[in-house]
């Protein structure tokens, strides 16, 4: 009966993500599980800020931070999340290998930016010696950006796993909720990584 | 697939199905049965407690087990026994009161219940396994973290692997509600439990990545050598205090809000009128809420916020009163005038008005900042918050228990040892804690393994403990009548109590796929709607199709079994380098299905049409 022919891509609507019961459970379930997420940052953050000069003789935020590098992550995640965009912007058009192309771009995007903060990190350990047990704002600080990180991580794995499973497939009307919700989830790691620029490294160098 | 059938097969088969299920019927039995084991357990600590401190110098128990009964008692009774047990009653009864097949996460809820099982489980195994946690269910630093031993990190682990189950079920009741409600069901249209239900899953939404977050830092200056609490490193320990309130109060509401809806339904059926002031208590409900998550340094008044911070946190707290209040005056006029019948559950509800209110009244004497230094920790704060945990919330589930056990088992539990239950119960618990006040008052410190004779204190602990005996007695009895309606209890009717809305109108227990068609709402208490216009019946609102199913699935299981194991390998990594393998193996197990999960379709199944008329007939 009806249950099939949902799943034709040549008769996509225009919303795929949300043309299901089960997809739009999943939208909104997964907005909530975003909201529960903001409260999680929101934790870190204010943990972060009590303890930002909590440095217990060791390197000051102004001395360890260099805008460049933090920058360029900046704009390497920023520019992913548009290309993420890029992708959603094709899978409503139903145009698979585009949708493939710019996810792919996406990721490569966001390994970039996990390479310079793994880079970051090594750089304040060795030749800091700035790290996650020196001090309550190392503590800190690796917890709220490590978190952040470990978000994009995660976000990876999952974008690279949904890729290579539906790769042959293309898409349909049960996995267009999933890359809509990996999409929701790559801005939301976004989101946090703008106030971790602002509150993290701009108030560390100025504030 | 129909439930006769189902009960004819064998232990195995029913096993299986039950670690494998997940329809919200059966999770709710679950629920029910896991929060009942903790429920046990955390009574029995509190017995041992009471038993403790019935003579004044006692050595029943030495101090240090004295520290991990108290801690264990709080957290197993918070987290593990009144949670999973008001789950149970959700579970059960949500979907049916909304006209849904089911919750809108399937899958999740069953994940949901695993997770809270095995956080519950490294909670407790700790008991076995070094001592368990001995730094308050508040765990406060400094001293969680320089608690000797591996006590606080199975606390640590177990509620942060629990509260993840929490947090998901919060999401799923969320979706369910909004997005699964059957057609004409409105907001303003559902009933009052489902209200308390959905509000209550926004605060679990909110509250709980509070908790996760302090956890975390508690594990990681523990296990993992931070220093968030550290003060030498310039660490401040109260974070910890402000993270857990942040918490900690709004949970004291996820606790008691479905315990007024509870009532609610209650006072409704058995006055035989509709809810007094409906709109005025749904808009208290989130009102209450709302303020909840305001109030939380109420509980750090003695901390020294100063006097700006104390006085606002103060006048948000007594703020509370006024929705609490109203609610209280609308169960009072619903039954003004009603055709009342008294029932166990109608005595639950209505012991519940003069227990709760005093429990209120002593909130507001707290919430007095002035006084609150006389009366912080002593045991005038225990008698408060056991006068509203145990006479709302307690009373609340065992009034649900007792008025949905017919839908949930399809027998109705027996009146006589319901009605025994009650009044030992009732009379215990004010024997227990009335004079706990006034043992507080006199200056007698919460959480002191012994105290000393002749100050006072003799005679009011000694009644204190005799009142605990009255409650174990009122529990048993419980018990027994549970076993007893198993074995020979009254088969119950579709709709035992002359019911109002949607979870009377099918089978007791109901069909796997709760309704056969959508029902169409006309308005509030829909089967009540359709009794006075004679019909008796709800109209169907859509025509007799193919049900679509969920597949049963073993991954929540693995999952949660998972976490478990990684659980143990992070406790002993600190100590042996082979609890790495644990930690792995265990992460490796939970990344893994999830993977399948993600990976493998899962589209369910579908009831055929003509099955299901085959099954009307």
């Amino acid at each position: 009966m009806s249950h099939d022919h949902s799943l034709n891509p040549e008769t996509m609507p225009n919303e795929p993500e949300k043309a299901t019961e089960e997809g739009k459970n999943k939208f909104l379930g997964f907005w909530f599980f975003l909201g529960g997420e903001t409260v999680l940052f929101a934790c870190l953050f204010g943990t972060y800020i009590a303890l930002r000069n909590s440095t217990a003789g060791g390197p000051t935020a102004n001395e360890l931070f260099g805008l460049e590098l933090v920058f360029m992550m900046t704009i390497l995640l920023l520019t992913s999340s548009l290309t993420s965009v890029y992708a959603m912007y094709h899978m409503k058009n139903n145009d698979f290998k585009k949708m493939q192309l710019w996810l792919g771009i996406t990721a490569i995007l966001g390994f970039t930016f996990l390479g310079l903060e793994i880079y970051e990190f090594t750089h304040y350990i060795v030749d800091y010696e700035f790290t996650f047990r020196s001090s309550a704002f190392g503590s800190a600080f690796y917890t709220l950006v490590g978190f952040h990180g470990g978000h994009v991580t995660f976000g990876l794995a999952w974008l690279i796993a949904i890729m290579i499973r539906n790769a042959k497939r293309g898409l349909n009307l049960y996995n267009a909720p999933k890359f809509y919700t990996w999409s929701l989830y790559w801005h939301f790691i976004d989101v946090i990584w703008v106030f971790i620029f602002t509150v993290v490294y701009l108030m560390g160098k100025v504030g | 697939m129909s439930t006769v059938a189902s009960q004819k097969r064998g232990f195995g088969a029913v096993l299986w199905d039950y670690l494998t299920t997940v329809d919200h019927k059966k999770i709710a039995h679950l629920y029910l049965f896991g929060g009942g084991f903790f429920f046990l357990l955390g009574g029995l600590e509190a017995m041992i407690i009471r038993i403790q401190l019935a003579v004044p110098e006692n050595d029943f128990v030495s101090a240090g087990f004295y520290n991990e009964l108290l801690t264990m008692h709080g957290t197993t009774m918070i987290f593990l026994a009144a949670m999973p047990l008001l789950f149970a009653l959700m579970n059960a009864v949500v979907p049916l009161q909304i006209g849904a097949r089911d919750v809108a996460f399937p899958f999740l809820n069953s994940l949901g219940f695993w997770l809270f099982l095995f956080g519950g489980l490294i909670l407790n195994l700790s008991w076995f396994l070094e001592g368990a946690p001995d730094a308050g269910w508040t765990a406060y630093a400094p001293l969680s973290v320089t608690s000797p031993g591996h006590g606080v990190d199975f606390y640590v682990i177990g509620l942060q692997i629990a509260g993840a189950g929490t947090l998901i079920a919060g999401i799923n009741f969320l979706v369910t509600i909004i997005n699964m409600r059957a057609p004409g069901m409105t907001y303003m249209r559902m009933p009052l439990f489902t209200w308390t239900t959905f509000v209550t899953s926004v605060l679990i939404l909110f509250a709980f990545p509070a908790l996760t977050i302090g956890l975390f830092l508690l594990m990681f200056d523990r296990m993992f050598g931070s220093a968030f609490f550290d003060v030498g490193l310039g660490g401040n320990s109260i974070i910890w205090q402000h993270l857990f309130w942040i918490f900690g109060h709004p949970e004291v509401y996820i606790l008691i809000l479905p315990a007024f809806g509870i009532f609610s339904e209650i006072f409704a059926t058995f006055s035989r009128k509709r809810l007094f002031g409906y709109t005025a208590m749904v808009f208290a409900t989130i009102l209450i809420a709302f303020f909840g998550f305001m109030v939380w340094a109420h509980h750090m008044f003695t901390v020294g916020l100063g006097p700006v911070a104390n006085s606002i946190f103060a006048i948000a707290t007594m703020a509370i009163a006024v929705p609490t209040g109203i609610k209280i005056f609308n169960w009072l006029a619903t039954m003004w005038g009603g055709r009342i019948t008294i029932n166990t559950s109608m005595l639950w509800a209505l012991g519940f008005i003069p227990s709760f209110t005093i429990g209120g009244m002593t909130g507001v004497m707290v919430a007095a900042v002035v006084a609150d230094y006389q009366y912080h920790d002593t045991y005038f704060v225990v008698a408060h918050f056991h006068y509203v945990i145990v006479g709302g919330v307690v009373f609340g589930i065992l009034a649900g228990l007792h008025y949905w056990w017919p839908k949930m088992f399809g027998r109705v539990l027996h009146e006589g040892m319901g009605k025994l239950t009650f009044w030992t119960f009732f009379i215990g618990f004010h024997l227990t804690f009335f004079i706990q006040h006034f043992l507080g008052l006199m200056g007698m410190p919460r959480r002191y393994w012994v105290f000393l004779e002749n100050q006072g204190l003799d005679t009011g602990n000694m009644i204190s403990t005799i009142g605990a005996f009255f409650m174990a007695f009122g529990v048993v009895v419980m018990l027994i009548n549970v076993v007893y309606t198993a074995l020979k209890g009254e088969k119950a009717a579709d709709d035992p109590w002359d019911g109002r809305t949607l979870e009377w109108t099918m089978a007791s227990p109901p069909a796997e796929y709760n309704f056969k068609q959508a029902p169409l709402v006309r308005g509030l208490d829909p089967l009540w709607i359709e009794k006075t216009e004679g019909k008796g019946q709800l109209t169907p609102a859509e025509p007799l199709g193919d049900i679509h199913m969920p597949n049963a699935s073993f991954l929540p299981f693995l999952m949660s079994l998972g976490l478990f194991i990684a659980g143990f390998g992070f406790i002993y990594q600190v100590d042996y380098d082979w609890a790495y393998i644990l930690l792995f193996a265990g992460m490796a197990m939970t990344l893994g299905c999830m993977l399948i999960r993600s990976l493998k379709d899962d589209h369910g199944y579908h009831i055929p049409k003509d099955e299901l008329e085959r099954e009307a007939d």
